[in-house]
């Protein structure tokens, strides 16, 4: 008997026989798989496309130096100028300030649970920093509006009822979950065989931290801030609650200032026609929003190949 | 150099214990407050929200009169889009994370899905919005409604489900699927009666922290129009006249629970402050109530996996 033949072979059982659609349905799936994984190329290409394709047409109508010059930002008005420059300045001040508060916590935080902390108060600390950090944007909008406000007045009687320093000031506490679990597990990652060497030379626990892990961890540090920044940069609702949205081109955090972002909620929740220019000028802003936040992106990632340490 | 001397020593030793100290208090410090916002969050807005949780409150509909306000067609518009939502994101999220696991060859094409995917989570959220205003509501014609806003959140979770199916999937040793090959059963197979069951508790908490993060997400629906005064329901599920008429409820106005709380906490009339309190409680309580099970989950797996 010829067993080099399977055909020659006696069938057990029909679930055994060859079947000739197994390999065409394996493709099948396979295929289906893919398309599935392809969505989220597609929809970085849908964004881009919306994004330039309006702004196109918005700067059809309003030319790149206006945009990037003028001093004032007044879109719906008759006497409509187009200085983005007024936004961005909402949103620097605003970032400054969330990440003035978010990055020393978030570091302290960090440094402390993975040099310091014991296991138990690392499985305690963990979940909670998860749940601040799984607390709905608008209810933080809530919170910065009707409870910081008020409470930074008693300190800071001039403060106006919205105001960037209060917006902020509460983003940063938002974004300490994000910056002190990524720095962690960074420093997590150094070897042990680093910090034996330094507790052997007769270094404390904090000299060991500053001076051995925090360089070594330099790469993850770098790219949690990057990430807080993005996160800084992105946000919408506790600004469009508390910090107002009249465009103001200030650079002084106890004023109101509308954002980039804010302006979009803005004129979302008005009801301005498909395809008119103030339409437009959202996709323009939100242009704006993607390019800031693909340059930390780019630079997030060229500081961590460039300071990668391996070990 | 003089050698120092012990109670030199012993000072030098001192002062860095005292540091040590100094830092140890320091991070408890910013622990402690990061647990005091979470907790006066909460009891703000439940000491002042308290007296809105009738039956009433989830019953009405919203009104121009802070007290006879309600969230019915918030908490209603928002579990329809959570549904939507579910049901685009978890067929994806999963189908995606086993390709890139399972299937995908080390080549550009993989490598060009995977950076994508990394930068796609660090997109801001209004970003989704926008996408979703030029392409759902304009160009595919879904208007502002469920629909649109279901797939804008699906879009947006997406990376959180597909990362956490691939971690899910990392954990389960090549013996599992050697063994299914050994015994004749073809790669999808294997997937299918082996690497999906396997997954399947790791898969459940990244769907339900990416909802939890959906149910929360304010500024792209906002973006694409979604209205902040509804006082109807949209038609229940699967239940008009088929065929067309099962798919009535995707298409209709809505608004959902961080609308209404943006609503109210935008309001001038300090009456409205203490429905967005009870509202953002109810908003919190869900979020959280996600989250934990989330975190059980991930704890309890933890403690059982023994392979």
């Amino acid at each position: 008997m010829s067993a080099n033949n399977p055909s020659d072979l006696p069938v057990v059982s029909d679930r055994l026989a060859k079947n000739a659609l197994r390999n065409v349905s394996e493709r099948l799936i396979e295929g289906l798989l893919l398309c599935a994984a392809a969505v989220s190329v597609l929809t970085t290409l849908g964004i881009v496309y919306v994004l330039v394709s309006e702004s196109f047409h918005f700067f059809q109508n309003v030319s790149i130096v206006d945009f990037l010059t003028d001093t004032q930002w007044t879109p719906l008005f008759d006497d409509a100028h187009f200085g983005i420059t007024v936004l961005v300045s909402g949103t620097v001040v605003s970032s400054f300030v969330a990440l003035a508060v978010a990055i020393p916590m978030g570091t302290v935080i960090a440094i402390y649970l993975s040099e310091f902390a014991n296991s138990k108060v690392r499985e305690v600390a963990k979940p909670i920093l998860e749940l601040l950090g799984g607390i709905p944007t608008i209810v933080f909008g809530y919170f910065a509006l009707l409870v910081v406000t008020p409470l930074l007045q008693i300190i800071l009687p001039e403060l106006p009822g919205f105001s960037l320093l209060s917006a902020g000031l509460v983003m940063g506490i938002m974004i300490v979950p994000y910056i002190a679990s990524l720095s962690e597990d960074a420093m997590r990652a150094v070897p042990m065989s680093l910090r034996e060497g330094a507790y052997a030379m007769g270094s404390t626990r904090l000299y060991t931290a500053l001076h051995v892990v925090v360089p070594a961890a330099f790469s993850g540090l770098a790219a949690s801030y990057i990430l807080g920044i993005s996160r800084a940069v992105g946000e919408t609702m506790i600004l469009a609650v508390a910090a107002g949205m009249q465009p103001n081109l200030t650079w002084n955090p106890m004023e109101p200032a509308a954002t980039i972002t804010s302006y979009i909620v803005q004129v979302a929740l008005g009801d301005l026609p498909h395809g008119s220019i103030g339409y437009q000028t959202i996709f323009a802003a939100g242009l704006t929003l993607l390019l800031i936040t693909l340059v930390f992106n780019i630079l997030g990632q060229w500081l961590r190949a460039k300071f990668r340490e391996n070990y | 150099m003089q050698p120092l001397t012990t109670e030199q020593i012993r000072a030098v030793i001192a002062r860095g214990k005292l540091r040590d100290t100094i830092f140890k208090a320091l991070g408890i410090f910013c622990l402690a407050l990061a647990l005091l916002v979470i907790v006066a969050l909460i009891a703000d807005m439940a000491i002042k929200g308290s007296e809105r949780f009738t039956l009433d409150f989830f019953l009405n509909f919203a009104s121009r009169r802070a007290t006879q306000a309600g969230i019915l067609s918030a908490w209603v518009g928002s579990l329809l889009v959570m549904l939507v939502t579910a049901l685009a994101a978890v067929p994806l999220g999963v189908a995606a994370g086993l390709y890139l696991e399972e299937y995908a060859k080390r080549n550009w094409l993989t490598h060009i899905i995977e950076v994508n995917i990394s930068n796609l989570a660090a997109v801001p959220s209004i970003v989704y919005g926008l996408l979703a205003l030029g392409i759902f509501v304009y160009q595919f014609g879904f208007g502002q409604s469920i629909l649109s806003a279901g797939l804008t959140l699906a879009l947006l979770i997406l990376p959180i489900i597909i990362v956490s199916t691939r971690e899910a999937i990392r954990a389960i040793p090549a013996m599992i699927r050697e063994g299914s090959m050994a015994v004749g059963a073809t790669r999808w197979q294997t997937c299918r009666y082996h690497i999906i069951p396997y997954a399947m508790p790791g898969i459940l908490t990244g769907v339900i922290i990416g909802l939890a993060r959906a149910i929360g997400e304010t500024a792209p629906i906002i973006t694409i129009g979604a209205l902040t005064f509804i006082a109807f329901l949209p038609p229940a599920p699967f239940t008009g006249e088929p065929p067309a008429g099962l798919f009535d409820w995707v298409f209709a106005p809505f608004t959902v629970m961080p609308i209404q709380i943006f609503n109210w906490t935008s309001r001038p009339d300090p009456a409205f402050e203490i429905n967005a309190a009870a509202a953002g409680f109810v908003l919190m309580a869900m979020v959280l109530s996600m989250n934990a099970v989330a975190i059980y989950l991930r704890y309890k797996m933890r403690k059982n996996i023994k392979w």
